[in-house]
């Protein structure tokens, strides 16, 4: 479970996000929308400690995220490109991620078994660089080594967004895949409503930094969001 | 047309938060730079007189001139360490309305009024005034100064050319080299040779016209190699260089450290910028050379402590200056990883001490030189592990400026600059200061012994430093993160 209460960030008088409590329960595929500026990354960079919070905090897991580091143990994420290393191969970052994971080299390999069709012959064995792949490339590694080690809490901003079609509707089957088998909290955000609602049980939407919807998915959900959206 | 483009450099610079972080460092850039242009007005000045009265048979422009294939090869070799490329982002320009031509006529043209093609002119013009009061021919000797002002900005471009190839590098310094000992063992007088050539441009002044040349030669070869890559051809689609993956497993040994370790190594292997760094490691190694050959040093013991500091420390000061801004570009990834920072801290203390050792082993033959020599090389050592690594990694805590590794950025060369050397001072002033304090105050065994004391303190309290140092980290972790976001 993850408690936020009495969260606000601002930077000097302008307050990006402001959130009294909000309660994602473990297990949950949680969905966040908003346009840009409506605070959705900075709540991710919150919840990850590289952002500080003007007040409130996040808890996840019973671990307070700006007081200890516990929760890194247990919490995966990919925010953006920045979370690559450019002069690895493929291999190399997932054995880095994998060492700070706890994985042997054996691990590793399994691991990544797993997701041959996702990486689609385009990612393994490449013999390049991770800054000479493109931007869809790059993301997928970062996609994946989010989940490497377990975790309980996989955070992923805009998944979506640079992935080609087919990629996309498989990153959206490995999230499904992914809750089905274990107790795993998945927290997404998106631009694009049609993913979401697909993907995600909850969503939550964001406006200047409040939230201003959460709705439980269902077959009215996307036209209840285009429809709020649609001004 | 021009006034939009100083507008942005003007912006690029002063907003950068390296410039507001640092304004000390620009101060003490500044304070350096004065002294330089006095030493050399005053030599300008000065330097007609003292010639004349060094070698009263001689005319003093004729040994100037037999002088300055030194000083054009020194010039050049000073460039290739200390000069930034020009640098300006091309990429958001490429798209709008500005013709081509004109930014890559504005990026040579600014590095022209650089600060590296105006420091010989303190020497230059003043010497040749000089001249004139004393009844050169004043035709003459303003030809000489144009050539030399001409040179000078050839050099200048040059420097563009070699572009930190260390090939060139490596060929300067062994010009340099043979063309002083073919001279000593008078064998050639190279230097003298191509002074001559600087004779004839006084006595001739029409040669000028060949410096002409040769600048206008190298502005338009700058010019056409700088214009191809005014495409995102250059910028997008390098050649695409296979991976090479070396065994590292070897660093297995260092435990939970080791990935930390070997992707330090990768890092240093495979990035053009850390790899050029390597070659100083070797300078500093033959540092010592410089002074041990000479007679006059050889009873100077603090001389002895600066190389000392220096040669096992060269990698402590070029690598570890830059922790953590090595891992800037992705350091949010490793605040959000599960790791503590200390084993990350941990790992470049051990890669430093490692270096450390190596380069006192590789130094161990200066041993020739007297067992004095060793035994102050030997206290370096520990201290540079006890107490510079540790000063070091604590100086760290204030880095706020991003290094972008990538090879794709191909007008990046930021933060190559002079910055890098000033932090050296302060690590080996200290020492040194103390250690001739303490061999005047009562001899060189107990001066010695000091240093060792210090460093093995330092050992000693190795964990709890790194506790204050993990503190002083933790800190500043999210204004490093922020800084480390901006691209500039």
């Amino acid at each position: 479970m993850i408690k936020t209460t009495q969260l606000s960030k601002k930077y000097g008088q302008i307050a990006v996000l402001h959130i009294d409590a909000l309660e994602i329960p473990t297990g949950q595929i949680f969905g966040l929308v908003g346009n840009n500026g409506a605070g959705k990354t900075t709540f991710f960079n919150t919840l990850l400690d590289l952002v500080r919070p003007t007040t409130g905090a996040i808890i996840n897991h019973g671990f307070q995220v700006n007081t200890t580091e516990e929760w890194k143990t247990f919490t995966g994420s990919f925010i953006d490109e920045s979370f690559l290393i450019g002069y690895l191969t493929a291999e190399e970052y997932f054995q880095f991620i994998g060492d700070l994971r706890g994985l042997n080299k054996a691990d590793v390999q399994t691991f990544l078994t797993f997701f041959e069709e996702f990486f689609n012959e385009e990612i393994l064995n490449k013999k390049k660089y991770l800054r000479d792949l493109s931007k869809g490339n790059q993301k997928k590694v970062g996609i994946i080594a989010a989940m490497m080690g377990n975790p309980k809490v996989i955070i992923l901003d805009e998944p979506f967004a640079n992935l080609d079609p087919t990629t996309q509707i498989r990153l959206k089957k490995i999230i499904k895949e992914l809750t089905e088998t274990r107790e795993i909290t998945v927290l997404i955000s998106s631009h694009d409503l049609t993913h979401v609602t697909e993907v995600c049980e909850r969503i939550v939407v964001l406006e200047k930094g409040n939230i201003v919807k959460d709705i439980k998915t269902s077959t009215e959900t996307l036209q209840e969001l285009e429809s709020y959206f649609a001004v | 047309m021009i006034v939009p483009f100083l507008k942005l450099e003007w912006k690029q610079y002063f907003r950068s938060s390296y410039w507001q972080k640092s304004i000390f460092l620009n101060i003490l850039l500044a304070f350096f730079a004065l002294y330089f242009m006095a030493s050399f007005l005053i030599i300008g000045i000065g330097g007609y007189y003292i010639l004349k009265d060094q070698f009263p048979t001689q005319d003093p422009l004729v040994v100037v001139n037999g002088f300055l294939m030194y000083v054009i090869l020194g010039d050049l070799i000073f460039r290739y360490i200390m000069q930034k490329l020009p640098v300006m982002n091309i990429k958001p320009l490429l798209t709008l309305p500005v013709n081509k031509n004109m930014i890559v006529h504005f990026i040579l043209m600014k590095s022209a009024i650089s600060i590296f093609n105006l420091f010989s002119l303190f020497f230059y013009i003043p010497f040749a005034v000089v001249l004139i009061l004393n009844r050169y021919d004043a035709i003459g000797v303003l030809a000489w100064l144009f050539s030399m002002i001409l040179l000078t900005q050839s050099a200048n471009f040059f420097n563009f050319l070699i572009n930190k190839n260390s090939r060139v590098f490596v060929g300067l310094i062994a010009i340099l080299i043979i063309g002083f000992v073919i001279q000593k063992f008078e064998i050639f007088n190279l230097a003298g040779f191509i002074g001559e050539g600087f004779d004839a441009v006084y006595s001739n002044p029409v040669y000028a016209i060949i410096f002409l040349v040769l600048l206008v030669f190298l502005y338009n070869f700058n010019y056409k190699q700088l214009r191809n890559e005014v495409y995102l051809d250059a910028l997008i689609s390098q050649e695409v260089k296979f991976a090479k993956s070396a065994d590292l497993s070897f660093t297995d040994r260092f435990g939970d450290i080791a990935p930390f370790i070997k992707n330090d190594l990768r890092l240093m292997m495979r990035n053009k910028r850390t790899k050029s760094s390597l070659w100083m490691l070797l300078m500093g190694l033959l540092y010592g050379l410089v002074f041990y050959t000479q007679p006059i040093y050889a009873d100077m013991e603090v001389i002895f402590v600066l190389v000392g500091i220096f040669s096992t420390g060269i990698f402590l000061m070029n690598f570890g200056q830059f922790i953590p801004a090595w891992d800037s570009s992705y350091y949010k990834m490793l605040m959000s990883q599960n790791i503590k920072y200390e084993r990350y801290l941990n790992s470049k203390f051990m890669l430093m001490t490692i270096s450390i050792l190596i380069l006192f082993v590789l130094g161990i033959p200066y041993v020739y030189f007297g067992w004095k020599i060793l035994a102050v090389h030997f206290a370096a050592m520990i201290y540079n592990i006890g107490v510079n690594t540790h000063v070091i990694l604590f100086g760290g805590s204030f880095n706020r400026k991003r290094i972008n590794l990538d090879e794709k950025a191909a007008f990046n060369y930021k933060g190559t600059g002079a910055v890098q050397w000033l932090i050296g001072i302060p690590l080996m002033l200290f020492p040194m200061g103390l250690f001739w304090m303490i061999s005047w105050l009562s001899n060189f065994e107990s001066a010695v012994i000091t240093l060792l004391i210090l460093g093995f303190a330092g050992i000693a309290f190795h964990k709890n430093l790194m506790t204050i140092i993990n503190k002083k980290y933790q800190e500043s972790k999210y204004k490093m993160i922020h800084a480390f976001n901006q691209e500039n």
